[in-house]
């Protein structure tokens, strides 16, 4: 009985995995919602039509292809999937088991620049689907600790493999600055140094490949992988994704970053707000959360939550991050995102920055808008149908799609609820159809 | 890095007794006392840190055209509640203002009893935290009955008033997870005061905080243990055995006076005070079974468990807390962050609830018990989805008045009720929209947040010079 019943399961695992394959030539038409492209202007009354895992057509009078399949959005709200600008979704199954976090690296002195996190990243962790069930269809996956913590991948919330899963990688370096002890370093200053010090090996090492080949030049602070990686983060081609709260640590990474022509962002922030003006004008772009404002550290004294509003109001470009204020429990709640977004817009953000911030705003910065982020023609069909407000409690994601395919699964979850909500439970739970 | 702390945490220090139910000193004991000392006697209800706590000013206050959850009835749409001499006077469709009294417009906002977080650390794990500031796990012994959470707590804490400003009147602050036993509970008003005593809830009871499954395993494995659930158990079973023994001999002495007095001892003296009903137990445990089995010793040795915290399997033996009498206070979303965790489902309040438990949204995070609203419409929606609907009515006691019931509170807070304490909270819409704030909040009528209002805006020494003023 019991090996009749793991066979089925495994069985129906399989049957799951067929059709989890990514969508034939289909043609869907999401007629009549309120549809928000975020790169362009509110369509009221609006028609999205998808072919072949791609957006055709956006706007009020789209043709509807004969035999698309439709979708009525009347009096819903219709928007690209949302997209979390950083996550440990996918590297971090069970935040207090070692084997199931793969986020971080050791790397050399505190220096990964080579690590890949998406090398570790699970397709088949049971935390992906309860995110996309709630709207989330893209994530940047992003490395952890240290001082360079290494590079990050945009990818899409698809079955499959890894590869099946990016869209873009890498998309940035990271890096943390703010915590001397974690990078194992003595003060704030020194942390600036080492990454000026690692810059500059860089630049040598770029020039000097050949004597560093023949052993010919001195010792660099990172290995020859590290090192390469780097390459196009002074190249200027890579952004570097810091992360970092204080004013005054912000501001050192922006003389750093003009020093060496390094594309800067800012991730977590949390006194970006103190920066703002200097931070629009030097065009960096800031990843935050809008439900932070404990000082609960002296790095971040002046966390409020007002920041995105305030970063955007001065021009700002603004990603909203899901559970900014970190927690085990992160890659479980990147579901979150909405509400962030939500919580935003109650401290001073506008609804369509808030929008934008979980959508096209963080596509733009990691080099993915021409996949996702938008609803616009050629772009991936990452499209969510939305009963009422996104961001509002009550409002469920009733149509999720994820490059054309639509996606309504159970989640472990679910499987969990129908066994217990009728008590006492029974342990037979039928295989997926 | 958070929720591991949270699920780890308790207090430090030591002393006796508590204070509710206030029993008249007999002339035999008084002598006994004199001779000995107060601190020689284990005597039940004693209160050797007595709560301070004065009402702020307040003036009488009318707020009307509001739609009103009382969480003791329906909602009353463009009704009004008069609060007077720190208590609800009046609440209906209409209500008499006297003349003097300040008429607040409510037009198109709401009004809640305070919000009662019965799972906080604030005080114990200060912000802005650091070593010098944790002071949540006596982390020394598995089992600490012995201390207790007011001596830990730093009013200065600039998390207070981030709570204040959410709608939170009253907080159980827990000691931490670390421990079988984890010591005393301090139930406080969410106030300015220079000491621990001025916050105080006047009259509560105290809690007793015991933690099962992982956190204790975990911190004790390598250091003698505890290093399984069984031994878990085993050690729960043996400090109550030393309790029952302890309880006996000193209800004697009480009783007769004969002889020389037992020995005293803090520990065992908190323990015997949970086996007389004069201590509440809160026991952080996540997973089905291991509730059921903390019932079980409940049972074996005589007491009741109030609340488990986080249950985050409670909807699996939803029935059995429904039959058991225990609240489940409990997350709308957090799961995956241990192994015991791994079963967390967002509609579990909705199940609990439909079962006909005792529900409360607990936070056990500084963060999230500012926004413990949100929390409770996350977990309505999650019920909405399979089918089991939490009205706003219902939802609205798993913030105020099922939280006050587990802190033996329910007479005084947790619901608008002619009589009952002015703990109130005006939201600037209705409470389970992400885009509502409190917009004031009284307790005991005084005024004490306005959003509106900057001076209104309590702000701790600690936050002077270092936290920029800007919040709203």
């Amino acid at each position: 009985m019991i090996s009749y019943r793991l066979n089925s399961r495994i069985v129906a695992l399989g049957l799951a995995a067929i059709l989890a394959m990514p969508a034939a030539a289909q043609t869907i038409a999401i007629t009549g919602g309120k549809v928000y492209p975020v790169s362009g202007p509110l369509i009221e009354n609006g028609t999205v039509i998808i072919t072949n895992g791609k957006i055709a057509a956006v706007g009020a009078n789209v043709p509807i292809p004969a035999g698309a399949q439709r979708i009525d959005a009347t009096g819903k709200i219709v928007t690209p999937g949302f997209v979390d600008a950083s996550t440990q979704l996918g590297v971090q199954e069970v935040a207090a088991v070692n084997d199931t976090r793969d986020m971080s690296a050791r790397g050399k002195d505190n220096i990964a620049a080579a690590f890949t996190v998406w090398e570790g990243l699970n397709p088949n962790s049971v935390l992906l689907a309860p995110a996309r069930k709630e709207g989330i269809t893209s994530f940047v996956v992003v490395p952890t600790g240290g001082l360079v913590s290494g590079q990050a991948a945009l990818v899409d919330v698809v079955p499959g493999t890894t590869t099946d899963m990016i869209i873009r990688s890498p998309v940035a370096m990271v890096a943390e600055v703010g915590d001397p002890q974690s990078a194992g370093l003595g003060s704030r200053g020194e942390l600036i140094v080492k990454l000026r010090e690692l810059l500059e090996d860089t630049k040598f090492f770029q020039t000097h490949r050949d004597a560093f080949d023949r052993a010919q030049t001195r010792p660099f602070s990172a290995s020859r992988l590290d090192l390469q990686a780097m390459i196009p983060v002074v190249e200027g081609k890579l952004p570097l994704l810091i992360t970092v709260n204080r004013a005054s640590d912000i501001d050192a990474a922006m003389r750093l970053a003009r020093d060496y022509n390094v594309k800067l962002m800012i991730s977590s922030g949390a006194e970006a707000w103190m920066m703002a003006d200097k931070l629009a004008a030097a065009r960096i772009p800031v990843l935050t959360g809008a439900m932070n404002n404990i000082p609960d550290g002296f790095s971040s004294l002046g966390q409020r939550q007002e920041n995105a509003g305030l970063l955007r109001k001065a021009g700002v470009q603004v990603a909203l991050i899901g559970n900014a204020g970190g927690g085990d429990e992160e890659a479980f709640n990147v579901r979150n995102l909405k509400q962030e977004a939500g919580n935003a817009v109650s401290y001073g953000m506008t609804w369509d920055d808030a929008l934008r911030a979980v959508t096209l705003a963080p596509a733009e910065f990691f080099g993915g808008a021409d996949r996702v982020g938008s609803l616009q023609p050629g772009r991936e069909a990452n499209v969510v149908v939305w009963s009422g407000d996104p961001f509002e409690f009550t409002t469920r994601a009733e149509h999720v799609f994820v490059r054309g395919r639509e996606y309504n699964e159970k989640t472990r979850q679910d499987l969990l609820i129908e066994r217990y909500r009728n008590l006492p439970s029974t342990h037979n739970t039928p295989p997926p159809e | 890095m958070r929720a591991f702390l949270c699920l780890l945490l308790v207090g430090a220090a030591a002393c006796t007794a508590r204070t509710p139910t206030t029993t008249t000193p007999s002339p035999a004991r008084d002598s006994a006392q004199a001779d000995i000392g107060r601190g020689g006697t284990s005597t039940p209800n004693a209160d050797p840190f007595p709560s301070t706590y004065v009402p702020f000013p307040s003036r009488t206050t009318v707020v009307r055209n509001v739609n009103i959850l009382t969480a003791a009835g329906p909602l009353i749409r463009n009704g009004a509640i008069l609060l007077q001499n720190g208590k609800i006077a009046a609440v209906g469709p209409t209500v008499d203002a006297p003349a003097d009294a300040l008429v607040i417009d409510g037009a198109g906002k709401y009004v809640t009893p305070g919000i009662v977080d019965d799972h906080s650390h604030l005080g114990v794990y200060a912000a802005p935290g650091g070593n010098a500031l944790s002071d949540g796990n006596e982390a020394t012994n598995p089992a600490t009955p012995q201390v207790w959470a007011e001596h830990s707590v730093w009013p200065q804490d600039p998390q207070f008033p981030r709570n204040l400003a959410g709608g939170v009147t009253t907080l159980q602050v827990l000691p931490g997870s670390a421990n079988l036993i984890g010591g005393r509970s301090a139930i406080l008003k969410v106030v300015p005061g220079r000491t621990v005593q001025a916050m105080k809830f006047p009259g509560a009871k105290y809690g007793l905080k015991m933690a099962c499954g992982e956190n204790p395993k975990r911190v004790y494995g390598g250091r003698g243990g505890p290093s399984t659930r069984m031994g878990n158990v085993a050690g729960y079973r043996a400090a109550w055995i030393k309790a029952v023994d302890y309880r006996r001999k000193w209800d004697k002495w009480n009783a007769d006076h004969k002889g020389d007095p037992p020995a005293r001892d803090l520990g065992n003296e908190t323990l015997a005070e949970v086996l007389r009903g004069n201590i509440l137990v809160h026991n952080h445990c996540y997973r089905a079974d291991e509730m059921a089995q903390m019932i079980d010793i409940a049972h074996e040795f005589g007491y009741q468990i109030r609340s488990f915290h986080h249950g985050v399997e409670a909807y699996k033996i939803a029935d059995l807390l429904a039959k058991e009498g225990i609240a489940g206070s409990l997350w709308a979303d957090w799961g995956s962050f241990k192994m015991e965790a791994v079963d967390a489902v967002k509609a579990n309040m909705a199940l609990v609830d439909h079962a006909g438990a005792r529900v409360i949204v607990h936070s056990d995070d500084p963060s999230g018990s500012q926004r413990l609203n949100q929390e409770a419409a996350k977990a309505m929606e999650a019920g909405a989805e399979i089918g089991l609907p939490v009205s706003e009515e219902q939802a609205i006691k798993w913030l105020t008045i099922n939280p006050a019931w587990a802190l033996g509170l329910d007479d005084k807070i947790g619901s608008l009720e002619k009589g009952k304490n002015a703990d109130v909270v005006l939201w600037t819409g209705d409470p389970f929209s992400v885009y509502s704030k409190p917009e004031k909040v009284w307790i005991d009528g005084a005024l004490l947040y306005d959003r509106l209002d900057p001076s209104e805006q309590w702000r701790t020494d600690f936050e002077l010079g270092f936290v920029p003023f800007n919040r709203n």
